[in-house]
């Protein structure tokens, strides 16, 4: 897309700023848009699947939630939302082409995730060990599936930042070309989008 | 695009308080209506955040922003339609 003018100014180590690009701009590769909004839709018919499943359930859910560790579930939303701001702040900096600090913050996301699997697999282990499982009762079939199925999503998410990391680090990304980082954090950021719903959704509402 | 780090840093402060109200509620056993209410707005205010400033729709051609902005007040929709429906 072509743009009438870029100026890149650096006032201070805390400020970024670019001039706006003349047109609206979608950020990284449009085919991971198209797979983010596939994803979104899965989730979202899991989503309203569930509620309205629970909905004809309302006492089995309300009890069977109180079973659920909550914390881990409110500790893996920090985590997330921690990571996708790391993230964030890793985009930002490849486009000034300050590489070193782009790559810490990368390694911060990709510390998020990491620790987002440690803590839901502990929680599944927790359940396990308790006897529950998928067949237990309808909640905890959701409860499973549900958590599972986002956890995948977390899991290739990163795998992607791993690789991101990697190419922060051998220079791949600058202001010359973040592309492949935008396409990349445009799909981590998807996953931080899914369990901002499920959290609430799964864990907390009754 | 305009892309200022402060921004970002008070979307996340932002993100981690709507995050302590939704466990708080949760902690303080709240049922009920204006709980779930609560609950999915913080959601739906989070989501928003992620969309327009992590994904950085805000300056994306608009069809983006209606497709995921859209996305998530469908779904918090339907769950709040769940539970009217189941109470």
């Amino acid at each position: 897309m072509a743009r009438a003018f870029q100026i890149k100014v650096s006032f201070n180590m805390q400020h970024i700023n670019e001039l706006p690009a003349v047109e609206p701009h979608l950020r990284g590769d449009l085919a991971i848009w198209i797979f983010i909004l596939a994803e979104l839709l899965a989730f979202g018919v899991f989503f309203v699947v569930y509620a309205f499943t629970r909905a004809r359930h309302v006492e089995l859910f309300n009890a069977a939630q109180l079973g659920l560790d909550r914390n881990a579930g409110a500790l893996n939303t920090v985590l997330l939302i921690t990571g996708s701001w790391c993230v964030a702040h890793a985009v930002a900096a490849a486009r000034q082409d300050r590489q070193a600090i782009a790559v810490r913050w990368m390694a911060g996301g990709l510390c998020g995730g990491l620790a987002f699997l440690v803590v839901k697999i502990a929680e599944y282990q927790a359940k396990f060990a308790a006897g529950l499982s998928m067949d237990s009762d309808t909640f905890h079939m959701f409860y499973f599936s549900l958590t599972f199925f986002h956890f995948m999503h977390v899991v290739l998410g990163v795998g992607i930042l791993i690789i991101l990391l990697f190419k922060l680090r051998a220079g791949a990304y600058g202001s010359h070309d973040a592309h492949g980082l935008e396409t990349g954090a445009a799909y981590w950021h998807m996953v931080d989008l899914a369990w901002i719903v499920l959290f609430p959704l799964v864990y907390v509402m009754h | 695009m305009r892309q200022a780090t402060l921004t970002l840093n008070r979307i996340w402060l932002i993100m981690l308080f709507a995050t302590l109200t939704t466990w708080g509620l949760g902690e303080g056993g709240a049922g009920g209506r204006l709980a779930m209410l609560t609950m999915l707005a913080m959601a739906f205010i989070k989501g928003v955040l992620v969309i327009d400033d992590f994904m950085e729709l805000r300056h994306a051609p608009l069809l983006w922003r209606v497709l995921l902005i859209g996305w998530l007040g469908l779904v918090t929709a339907l769950i709040v339609l769940s539970y009217w429906i189941g109470s």
